[in-house]
């Protein structure tokens, strides 16, 4: 229980759905073959942790930020153009990640003393007008950041996929360091997704729900609700800029497709609503259904869109074009929102009867 | 504080008119700075056609924002849908377009624009009912469930028109300039202000002078207040929205025709900028509203010329400065 910091799922199922999803994506690199079941799990692994880290802003401070891919694009970016700029080695991992963490960390310090203090409602615009002008500029910049191609660039010779650092016949497995990457990613994204357990879990996380609940209240109290929801943003901006980090270094790439573009932030909302907001579980839930979903379901739509389109059904075949795929997750987000605010972690928890807690306002 | 008489006028509040000079104030800054006198008007009268443009859009935002505390992060979809709507007409009419007489491609804009509105403001009663009532005042979930609702709006507008950006040329009569000497002014941008002009005098007239905007502004300033006094502010809050979205609707199809171009992806571009506007007017101020979108355009336009690499970022360093000195915006109405 220490290691979950006494906040463990409380619930049968959901227990046992985590552990299932734990372990498969542990052992991903041995139970499922080829690139792509590798690359999904690794993608679950780093949105786990930036769901992780957003939920703790939406779910346990209720402010919505529409800045937290921009903090993500930081890390990605850092990563990607030290290791582009410097080669491939371990300096310029230590430089991406000494120069990536604080900026975004100051970034997010900026924006909260700026937007918390003069109004909760604006924080939401102001984060949005912030990460469309970062989003702007990182598109501009091309002599730092690539512009539209984005940055690729090489790992070191560790991490590289032809590095093989224990040989098929030991085992009957290769162990690549393509692997040890993944593991990499693994590793950290748990070990955050852990570490923020322990702050929602702590008195500093209590008084963020108690912001969430009755800010006027907290305050009363005599907490420095200003400094709280700053000390928050900075934190989870932080751990989003890491997550960023992991992804550069799975795909061995940063461009604004990949680390900063709008449609990462509303799947980001949708893994958090999904999952369950206000219980940092829900984004391990959110994102393995997210984007399980993303990989596999969107074959699917292109299939019955063809077939639409030969049983010559009007409209049918627009609707059901994979591209049209974020039309059907917009519908899904309002009912989720509408029909299920708790998550499927909140339902598990209370079985959809008593309203949950983390209901919010 | 002194007596009144009887017959005393009422104190009227004192006018505040410190924001209305700085739109001024900067246009005078910028006269020395850009130099030439021909291209300062050129770029003013610019900026005031665009500041018009965005106001019609983004006026219906704030009054919503004001009446009823809903944060409607879905308003650019009515921009875009209206921009939609409009080529309906526009298409079929390709040869009164171009027309060269004001008249007949008049006859054909109106319709089209009156058109945008109808339907946008339908969706506005779709949305209303079907998003916004069901989380009525819980702002997490109005963003949450109104952002979906951009969602689903734009790609529905991808699925029937597809994601090619549709052209959408200006009439004939409407093209070129007037020139006055050495300076050129865009004949379209005199016709946006002089729309632009005309949706704020109503709104004003509206709002100051009738029984309905005097509901309207009391339910700004109070909510509960209005409602205890037996008037049903969810139907006049139903109104306002509908009208805010067929504003919204033909601010897009002013703007697609000042672009020349519709694309859906309009609306995730112009909702920055309005919500820009909207905050360092002052939520729920109709005045602030106005001078924001003039600054907002007069920053865009001035600081495209001087400095254009700086035009990337000049709307958010303009909004700090704006909620520096006045941490609610311009016009601080409401209470919240």
């Amino acid at each position: 229980m220490m290691i979950l910091s006494g906040d463990p799922p409380r619930s049968r199922v959901l227990t046992l759905l985590l552990v299932v999803i734990i372990l498969a994506l542990a052992a991903t690199p041995f139970l499922f073959p080829g690139a792509k079941a590798l690359n999904v799990a690794a993608k679950i692994c780093v949105f786990a942790a930036l769901v992780a880290s957003y939920d703790l802003l939406l779910g346990y401070t209720g402010s919505v930020s529409f800045a937290h891919t921009m903090f993500y694009g930081i890390g990605s970016y850092a990563i990607a153009i030290a290791l582009y700029g410097m080669g491939p080695n371990w300096a310029a991992v230590a430089t991406g990640i000494v120069t990536g963490l604080p900026l975004a960390a100051l970034l997010a310090l900026a924006i909260g003393l700026f937007s918390l203090r003069v109004a909760a409602i604006f924080f939401a615009m102001i984060t949005l007008a912030v990460a469309s002008a970062f989003q702007v500029l990182a598109s501009q910049l091309s002599w730092l950041t690539g512009g539209e191609d984005g940055r690729s660039f090489q790992l070191p010779e560790l991490l590289r996929p032809g590095t093989v650092l224990i040989s098929k016949n030991l085992f009957g497995f290769e162990v690549n360091g393509r692997i040890l990457t993944f593991y990499l990613v693994f590793a950290i994204s748990a070990l955050m997704i852990l570490a923020l357990l322990r702050v929602v879990n702590s008195p500093f996380g209590r008084v963020l729900q108690a912001i969430r609940e009755n800010r006027f209240r907290a305050e009363a109290l005599g907490f420095r609700t200003v400094f709280h929801l700053t000390y928050a943003n900075c934190l989870a901006a932080l751990v989003a800029a890491s997550a960023g980090i992991l992804n550069a270094l799975w795909l061995r790439y940063a461009g604004p497709d990949t680390s900063l573009s709008f449609s990462i932030m509303l799947d980001i909302l949708l893994m958090v609503v999904i999952g369950g907001m206000g219980t940092i579980y829900g984004a391990i839930i959110g994102a393995t259904i997210f984007i399980l979903a993303q990989n596999y379901l969107q074959s699917l739509m292109g299939v019955a869109s063809k077939a639409a389109s030969e049983a010559g059904l009007p409209l049918l075949p627009g609707l059901l074009h994979p591209d049209r795929w974020l039309l059907w997750l917009g519908l899904l987000f309002i009912a989720s929102v509408y029909f299920f605010p708790t998550g499927v972690v909140g339902r598990l928890r209370h079985g959809g009867g008593k309203k949950a807690a983390g209901a919010s306002h | 504080m002194t007596d009144l008489a009887a017959n005393d006028p009422l104190p009227k509040p004192k006018r505040d008119i410190a924001p209305v000079l700085l739109p001024i104030a900067l246009a005078l800054l910028m006269i020395p700075l850009i130099g030439s006198t021909s291209s300062w008007l050129t770029l003013t009268a610019a900026s005031l056609a665009m500041g018009m443009m965005i106001f019609i859009m983004a006026s219906g935002l704030t009054l919503v924002f004001g009446l009823m505390d809903v944060l409607n992060f879905g308003h650019g979809a009515f921009i875009a849908v209206g921009a939609y709507v409009a080529t309906l007409v526009l298409a079929p009419f390709a040869a009164s377009i171009q027309a060269d007489s004001l008249w007949i491609n008049l006859a054909v804009l109106a319709p089209a624009a009156l058109l945008s509105m109808a339907v946008s403001g339908a969706l506005g009663l779709i949305v209303e009912r079907v998003l916004i009532l069901p989380v009525y005042g819980q702002h997490l979930k109005q963003i949450l469930m109104t952002t979906g609702g951009l969602i689903v709006a734009e790609q529905t507008l991808y699925a029937l028109w597809g994601p090619q950006i549709i052209p959408m040329p200006l009439p004939a009569s409407l093209r070129g300039s007037f020139i006055l000497g050495d300076v050129a002014i865009a004949k379209y941008r005199v016709l946006a202000m002089l729309i632009g002009l005309a949706v704020f005098i109503a709104i004003q007239l509206v709002l100051n002078r009738t029984k309905l905007g005097l509901l309207i502004r009391a339910g700004v300033e109070n909510r509960e207040m209005v409602e205890a006094l037996g008037y049903r502010i969810r139907r006049l809050f139903l109104g306002v929205f509908m009208t805010g979205s067929a504003l919204a609707g033909l601010g897009g199809v002013m703007w697609a025709l000042y672009r020349e171009q519709v694309h859906a992806s309009m609306s995730d571009d112009l909702t920055v900028l309005i919500f820009i506007v909207v905050i360092i007017g002052g939520l729920g101020s109709i005045g602030g509203c106005f001078i924001g979108a003039i600054l907002v355009a007069m920053v865009a336009n001035y600081g495209g010329f001087l400095v254009p690499k700086l035009a990337l970022v000049s709307n958010i360093l303009l909004m700090v400065a704006i909620l520096m000195w006045r941490p609610r915006g311009l016009y601080a109405v409401t209470s919240r």
